[in-house]
């Protein structure tokens, strides 16, 4: 009987450890972003320190990205073509691969692709910069790590996903349109004014605001999981690893949450949206 | 509490201190690694924080400067709590130390000019040229000719990003100088030579220090006063973690045995330990 009370003890006593984990993980995460926030408000890093993150997240991620973009659009003249063909809708492929590109799959993709080029590389810098005490010394010459680390590389995903994901959209829809017309001869006047007729300026706003809450993610992400990073190689790993599992979980979920949103306002703003068929 | 006498003739201390330290405790976790902690550092004064490893001493640094908050106790650096600093205030306050870190911790993008600049670029508005006659001066007084500036900190030897790191600990002419382990990792004649920097930083900048080591030969040669603390996890109920408060030269002869036994680097009755752990 004793031994049954102590093991109950033992569960609650973890379960409560679990809990607390948790909070002090989720106001430890709130007051980084808090200090982000203030430090983003209150002081522009200077040139020096943007720069280079800039270089580092827009420019070297460009041929990546761009590439995803590519096969996606391709990607997905292949797969919707054997379907609308049945339906004897090929000329409505454009619609459906442009849409489906601006508003989900070129943001998802690019950010999940940016998430595990940019993010793990800050989680793992970062990481790296804290076990070596690198942080510890930026602070003690007055410099806040806060802003000095993470404004610029925050600066950079906020500014620089967008326009990364407005080029994937745009190679995807150059990659479906060759595919479209090329590969499956699609006609090309007709495969052009669908698109035209069902892909709204709305549907590319809705997948640049959504990029725009993927980069403010990846970038708090991968900057918290440095700055928090545990001792020593396997630390560093964990981090970065861990940088890419959490942003993808949550550009995931804000994808949904998002989704709905803008969905509620486009229907809201266009209540008599053209039918696809 | 004011300290022993400065023996290596720097400046004179006053009755303030440039450090007080009040009923410190800092934990990781349920772990406390600091407990009950009073010390204070006059002005000018060298103290050297001595103990084996795991005893607390880099954290008891980390907390002077405010890396680490404590859960318990104040510290206080020129009379203010450098806990109830803010964000900016801190920043501020932070110029007016100088840390050598154990492993130098100098930036890996950057050169060497870089480096020992960065402090400087930081909170200055200082002309380039400028910024470079004062980079080249502290390279100069610990040790390194001009050839290196362009050099990244991987292109150096542990002893050069040693001093390396002074150099740019003492850019802004800071008014305490927290030294971790400086010799740790260094050959005996490396070590040395850093010892010396020590003491000619001391010579020529009006500088208070506190050095963490587990180093004799360095506590014997720089400090004035010694202070050793001893793992909590080793210490009953209610011992105070401080075990020695003094000069150098009582360190021989201090009356617990614990002491003594770190001086001369006697195992003792860790042996014994080690044995019944293994079941022997």
């Amino acid at each position: 009987m004793a031994k049954a009370i102590v093991s109950i003890a033992d569960w609650i006593a973890d379960l409560g450890e679990v809990a607390i984990d948790w909070v002090s993980g989720l106001g430890n995460i709130s007051v980084f972003i808090f200090r982000t926030f203030y430090w983003l408000t209150t002081h522009l890093p200077k040139r020096e320190t943007i720069l280079p993150s800039f270089y580092q997240i827009g420019v070297m991620s460009l041929p990546v990205v761009a590439l995803t973009g590519t096969f996606i659009g391709m990607v997905l003249a292949v797969q919707s073509y054997a379907q609308f063909r049945m339906l004897g809708l090929e000329t409505r492929l454009g619609a459906v691969i442009n849409m489906s590109l601006v508003r989900e799959l070129g943001p998802v993709l690019a950010a999940t692709m940016l998430a595990g080029r940019v993010g793990s590389a800050m989680a793992a810098e970062l990481g790296t910069m804290r076990v070596t005490e690198q942080i510890d010394a930026l602070a003690s010459m007055g410099a806040n790590p806060i802003h000095y680390l993470v404004v610029p590389r925050f600066l950079g995903c906020l500014v620089l996903i967008p326009t990364l994901t407005i080029m994937a959209d745009f190679m995807g829809v150059v990659g479906g349109a060759y595919y479209s017309v090329y590969i499956l001869n699609i006609d090309w006047y007709h495969y052009i004014a669908n698109s035209r007729q069902y892909v709204s300026m709305f549907d590319l706003f809705s997948g640049v605001f959504k990029s725009l809450w993927f980069g403010a993610a990846i970038a708090l992400i991968g900057c918290h999981k440095g700055f928090h990073c545990d001792p020593g190689a396997e630390g560093v790993g964990r981090a970065a690893t861990a940088a890419f599992v959490q942003s993808f979980v949550i550009i995931l979920i804000l994808d949904l949450l998002l989704g709905i949103t803008l969905d509620s306002v486009y229907t809201m703003l266009y209540p008599k949206a053209p039918s696809l068929i | 509490m004011v300290g022993p006498l400065n023996t290596h003739g720097s400046q004179q201390t006053t009755a303030e201190p440039l450090v007080r330290i009040e009923d410190l405790a800092v934990r990781f976790g349920r772990q406390y690694v600091l407990r009950s902690i009073d010390l204070d550092v006059a002005r000018g004064q060298t103290v050297a924080i001595v103990g084996e490893s795991g005893c607390g001493k880099t954290v008891l640094l980390k907390t002077i400067i405010g890396l680490l908050r404590p859960v318990r106790g104040t510290v206080y650096f020129d009379g203010r709590d450098v806990a109830r600093l803010s964000d900016r205030e801190l920043t501020r306050e932070r110029l007016r130390f100088g840390f050598l870190f154990q492993q130098a911790a100098l930036f890996d993008s950057m050169t060497v000019a870089q480096n020992v600049a960065f402090p400087l670029r930081q909170h200055s508005s200082r002309p380039e040229h400028e910024i470079r006659q004062i980079v080249l001066a502290r390279l100069s007084e610990v040790g390194l000719p001009a050839g290196v500036l362009g050099k990244k900190p991987a292109e150096l030897s542990g002893g050069m990003r040693k001093r390396v790191g002074l150099a740019r600990a003492l850019a802004t002419g800071p008014e305490l100088m927290l030294y971790d382990e400086p010799t740790t990792g260094l050959d005996p004649i490396m070590a040395d030579v850093i010892n010396e920097l020590i003491l000619s930083t001391r010579k020529r900048h009006p500088v208070t220090s506190v050095v963490v080591t587990h180093d004799m030969r360095t506590t014997l040669k720089v400090a004035d006063r010694v202070v050793m603390l001893y793992p909590l996890p080793r210490l009953r109920p209610g011992e105070p973690q401080v075990i020695y408060d003094g000069p150098p030269g009582g360190l021989q002869q201090a009356a617990d045995h614990r002491v003594r036994q770190f001086v001369e680097g006697e195992a003792g009755e860790r042996l014994m330990e080690m044995r019944q752990a293994n079941g022997g």
